[in-house]
């Protein structure tokens, strides 16, 4: 394929600087595995102080969206990737928004109102 | 580096952003890029659902009685290696290697497949002990949740039969390669889904 | 076999109903008989139906959008005259059950139906002319989304006949809308048709967004761009983040209605206000999708007829980029009610006030343009005015409302009716039809007649006042929305004034249709031969009214924003704009009916899921599948125009050297 760098940018997975290559794959899967093992070996030990097990997840989880964002789509912080990179920070923007808003917003409601089930018993 | 890269690098070619409409290529790979985020939103939705309903078992099974993780290890097993095999499929598809791309693509419809049946397998078995979607909340959420990630493998599984038939009788004209190389997008964002799935809902189950 | 369709579904015994749905369906008849009888079939088939040209999916758009605001504003004629008579012990001629659907068709009919195909079409049609390119990014699946959306909109109207609407309001809050206490097929029409035409506005907002992003003509970067294109670009990034959610949603309201799931029910820990939580928060930017493209509109406006640029172009440009952020901050305060608390309310309240700011930007920059301008008062800039005096009004009462403790006592009045109908009237239809009137020679070669426009203007805007600002007094003295009869006979004045109002702006709409008609016979009178009646400052009034196919017969070569104003003023005049004579051979998309072969297949597929009809809904699968393949293995998309054939349309069409 050419290098040649087109208008406008380039497709996401398309990147001229971090081209995939069968290395760039197994390197990848590797960090992934790491990582997966990591998760799941963290969810079941007693080494880790226990509320501390959630955030540590968490942080393993976003590191393995990042590698598969890297080995496997190809996404780099390259200037024809501006775009890209662009609509996907709207979009991660946007998830955390919905999950953690509705998570926050949610509890609030459970904290200040009466549960359902209490509520319909009471119109009885 | 290529003339291009050199003359990106040192600044004084024409930006990116004025050089004209973008070839079919970046145009369509872009399109496809911008539908996978707002797929990944409704994911998000759906989270969202679990996450504030994942309490609500209403007297029934909860998470921690309901998953197990070695199998759900096994499942990301599968996916994560079939993520590899497709990253070799789409190389084998650039290079215009037929041979290669039906082998690798035809152990990424294996994995699949495998992948599916083990999660078909956990939905019946739960099916099979009364926690089904219609027992609570978070059955509810679960199996619309996990289903819609499964429902999405099934029809990466559908798609990539037909990009095989495609180059099978068309070959690897421009539009197939552009077809494939979405259908590798696909097939790359549903694990990253698949992460966010084995974290919240199945290691999450039993904190 | 048919489900659960049989004869009691089609109300013999409502007259009102039965008489309006023969009267459309004796002119869908007449219609289809007159095409039939002329034999305008093939010139359809190849012009309109299966076209994949922007420019004609754009006006396929808004005529759908005319239509259905025919039929929404028959349902908001009937709302006012039944609340103009039902006071006191007179209970006016519509039954609650029947009342409940009209509101919610109203509602459900205007955003979706009417304000959406409006804004999408506008952008459909303007965005790659401005651009400076040929069609949108994937003209194919162009066409796939207006005949997705028109699929929605017979499924809507198909409930009028066949079966019941929800009676839920417009967004189908549970646990009313779940099967427990909405058992009919009403509220399945509603999510069935909003979930395919849902669908259709995904895959368009993805389209335009890809358009603007990736396809501009050579020079064209960021800081060149027009601001139509800037606020369609904020639009589609809010549709392509923001849809999905509705349709995830959406999704899990069916399964609770269809596979007995607990989502939004009271039972089995089910909770319903987590579905108000989510559509909000498609909701609220859904707001955003449909104001921002009527900013862009008014920005064009206001700069061509000021014959000045836009004042304040990066401000303006940040002022959208900051809406289209912060729209995704301010969901709760549809909900304030609900008891979140203190915390989470104080602070949707602030978003909502801050979000007031960047719209403020807008204003001052579009009275700035004005000022000093040599302002040329024609109807687009009688609309643009009069959505300014009409706009702030209703951006106040709504940061009023953003005052939590306020709306706890405004919420669901009249009040808040008002307001809401203040910002989509005073803003979107106003910006609407100064789109149409500003665009209407592009499209078509020939200007809409002016005085009949500002009679058109002059019934909608008195028309809105008389109509909205009683119900502003209204719900402060306690009337609630949905009502379908109150006891308090002193609101009965205030609501006839509300009647006359409608009344007014169905003269107006009913205008709209006499100024299309006389300016159609009057078209050789008001020719634009020119390509640029108003003056213009964009690419779009470049290139000859009506466009050719392929809009450019060369890609401009742009360096600055107001690009044709700039061209204009270095070749001396609007003759002379094009100086190469050489054309090269152009490719355009071929014609694809996939689109409309699509939408038959939807409707069938949504229909036979609301009567569960099982075998149809295989069928309808089956057939979108099928047609989804043959898409697949077409080959031969591109048509080819010899450069033979473009140079003739410049001869006959293009700017002439010699009348210099």
């Amino acid at each position: 394929m050419s290098t040649e760098i087109e208008a406008q940018g380039m497709a996401p997975g398309v990147n001229v600087h971090t081209r995939g290559t069968r290395g760039s794959y197994l390197i990848g899967l590797s960090y992934a595995v790491v990582l997966t093992l990591a998760s799941f070996w963290a969810s079941s030990t007693d080494v880790i102080y226990s509320p501390g097990v959630p955030i540590l997840l968490g942080v393993l989880a976003i590191a393995q969206m990042g590698v598969h964002l890297v080995f496997f789509l190809h996404i780099s912080s390259a200037p024809d990737q501006t775009n890209n990179i662009l609509a996907l920070a709207f979009g991660i923007f946007v998830v955390g928004l919905l999950v953690f808003g509705s998570m926050i917003i949610m509890a609030h409601l459970n904290h200040n109102m009466m549960p359902m089930n209490k509520l319909m018993q009471m119109q009885r | 580096m290529s003339a291009a890269e050199q003359a990106l690098a040192s600044g004084d070619a024409v930006p990116l952003s004025l050089r004209g409409p973008a070839p079919t290529r970046v145009v369509a790979g872009y399109g496809f890029w911008l539908f996978l985020l707002s797929d990944i939103v409704i994911f998000a939705a759906l989270f969202a659902a679990y996450a504030v309903l994942s309490g609500e078992s209403a007297g029934g099974p909860t998470a921690a009685d309901l998953f197990d993780k070695r199998h759900v290890l096994i499942e990301t097993a599968c996916l994560l290696a079939s993520s590899v095999t497709c990253g070799f499929g789409s190389l084998a598809v650039q290079s215009g290697d037929r041979n290669s791309t039906y082998f690798w693509m035809a152990i990424t419809f294996i994995l699949g497949v495998t992948f599916l049946s083990l999660e078909v397998s956990e939905f019946s078995h739960m099916l099979s002990i009364g926690a089904g979607p219609s027992r609570s909340a978070f059955l509810s959420a679960f199996f619309t949740l996990v289903g819609t990630h499964g429902l999405h493998v099934t029809i990466g599984l559908c798609w990539l039969i037909v990009m095989l038939l495609q180059v099978a009788t068309l070959g690897f004209q421009p539009m197939v390669s552009r077809r494939f190389f979405c259908f590798g997008l696909f097939w790359h964002a549903l694990d990253i889904v698949w992460i966010g799935v084995f974290t919240i809902v199945y290691l999450g189950a039993h904190l | 076999m048919f489900g659960r369709l049989n004869w009691a579904a089609i109300p013999f015994d409502q007259p009102v109903v039965m008489i309006a749905s023969g009267t459309v369906g004796f002119v869908i008849f007449c219609v289809l008989a007159l095409v039939t009888i002329k034999g305008w079939w093939p010139y359809l088939w190849r012009e309109w139906i299966t076209s994949v040209d922007h420019k004609r999916i754009g006006v396929m758009y808004l005529l759908l959008a005319l239509l259905m605001l025919v039929r929404g504003f028959s349902d908001a004629m009937l709302m006012r005259s039944q609340l103009a008579l039902a006071a006191g012990h007179a209970q006016g001629y519509l039954p609650p059950e029947h009342y409940d659907q009209i509101f919610s068709a109203h509602g459900t009919i205007m955003i979706f139906f009417v304000a959406m195909p409006f804004v999408v079409g506008l952008m459909n049609f303007v965005l790659p002319l401005q651009l400076g390119v040929r069609d949108v990014a994937f003209p194919v699946l162009n066409s796939v989304s207006f005949w997705l959306t028109a699929a929605g909109v017979l499924l809507v109207n198909a409930s009028l006949v066949v079966g019941e609407f929800a009676r839920t309001g417009w967004l189908a809050y549970p646990p009313l809308s779940e099967v427990a206490y909405s058992p009919g097929v009403g509220v399945d029409y509603y999510l069935w048709s909003l979930q395919i035409s849902g669908l259709g506005t995904l895959l368009s907002g993805i389209n335009l967004l890809t358009t603007i992003l990736k396809l501009r003509a050579p020079g064209m970067g960021y800081r060149q761009m027009p601001i139509f294109c800037w606020t369609a670009l904020a639009s589609n990034l809010l549709i392509v983040a923001s849809f999905p959610i509705l349709t995830a949603t959406f999704a899990m309201l069916l399964l609770d209605r269809y596979c007995d799931f607990h989502f939004f029910t009271n039972d089995l820990g089910g909770n319903p206000m987590m579905y108000i939580n989510l559509i909000w928060s498609w909701g609220h930017p859904e707001v955003y999708i449909l104001i921002l493209p009527a900013f862009g509109v008014f920005s064009e406006v206001v700069a061509t007829f000021s014959g000045k640029p836009l004042f304040g172009r990066r401000s303006m440009v940040m002022a959208t980029m900051a809406i289209c952020v912060l729209s995704f901050l301010v969901w709760l305060h549809h909900f304030f009610t609900m008891g979140a608390g203190a915390d989470v309310n104080g602070f949707f309240g602030i978003m909502t006030m801050i979000i007031a700011v960047p719209t403020g930007v807008k204003i001052f920059n579009w009275l700035f343009t004005l000022y000093g301008g040599r302002i040329r008062f024609t109807v687009p800039v009688y609309w643009a005015i009069g959505f300014m005096v009409t706009f702030v009004i209703g951006g106040m009462t709504g940061v009023l409302m953003a005052i939590p403790p306020a709306d706890f006592v405004l919420h669901n009045s009249l009040f808040l009716i008002a307001h809401f109908h203040n910002v989509a009237i005073g803003g979107v239809v106003f910006g609407v039809m100064a789109g149409i009137s500003y665009w209407f020679p592009k499209a078509f070669g020939f200007t809409l007649h002016e005085r009949l426009g500002k009679a058109v203007f002059w019934c909608w805007f008195i028309g809105f006042y008389l109509a909205f600002m009683p119900l502003y007094v209204l719900g402060l003295m306690g009337a609630t929305r949905r009502m379908q009869h109150y006891s308090n006979l002193h609101w009965q004045p205030l609501m006839l004034v509300a009647l006359a109002g409608a009344l007014l702006i169905l003269l107006g709409i009913a205008l709209t249709g006499v100024q299309l008609a006389v300016s159609i016979r009057q078209r050789e009178r008001n020719r634009d031969v020119t390509g640029d009646p108003w003056n213009g400052r964009t690419l779009e009034w470049s290139t000859p009214s009506p466009p050719p196919a392929w809009n450019f017969s060369h890609l401009p070569q742009v360096d600055r924003p107001d690009a044709f104003w700039a061209m204009k003023q270095q070749r001396g005049g609007a003759q002379n704009r094009n100086v190469k004579r050489t054309y090269e051979t152009i490719h355009v998309p071929r014609n694809n009916p996939t689109g409309f072969y699509l939408a038959f297949f939807a409707v069938l597929l949504g229909f036979s899921l609301i009567w569960r009809i099982w075998w149809g809904t295989g069928l309808g699968l089956l057939g979108a599948i099928v047609v989804c393949l043959m898409q697949a293995w077409r080959t031969d998309t591109e048509v080819e125009v010899p450069a033979e054939k473009v140079a003739a349309f410049e001869r006959l069409h293009g700017p002439k050297e010699s009348t210099v």
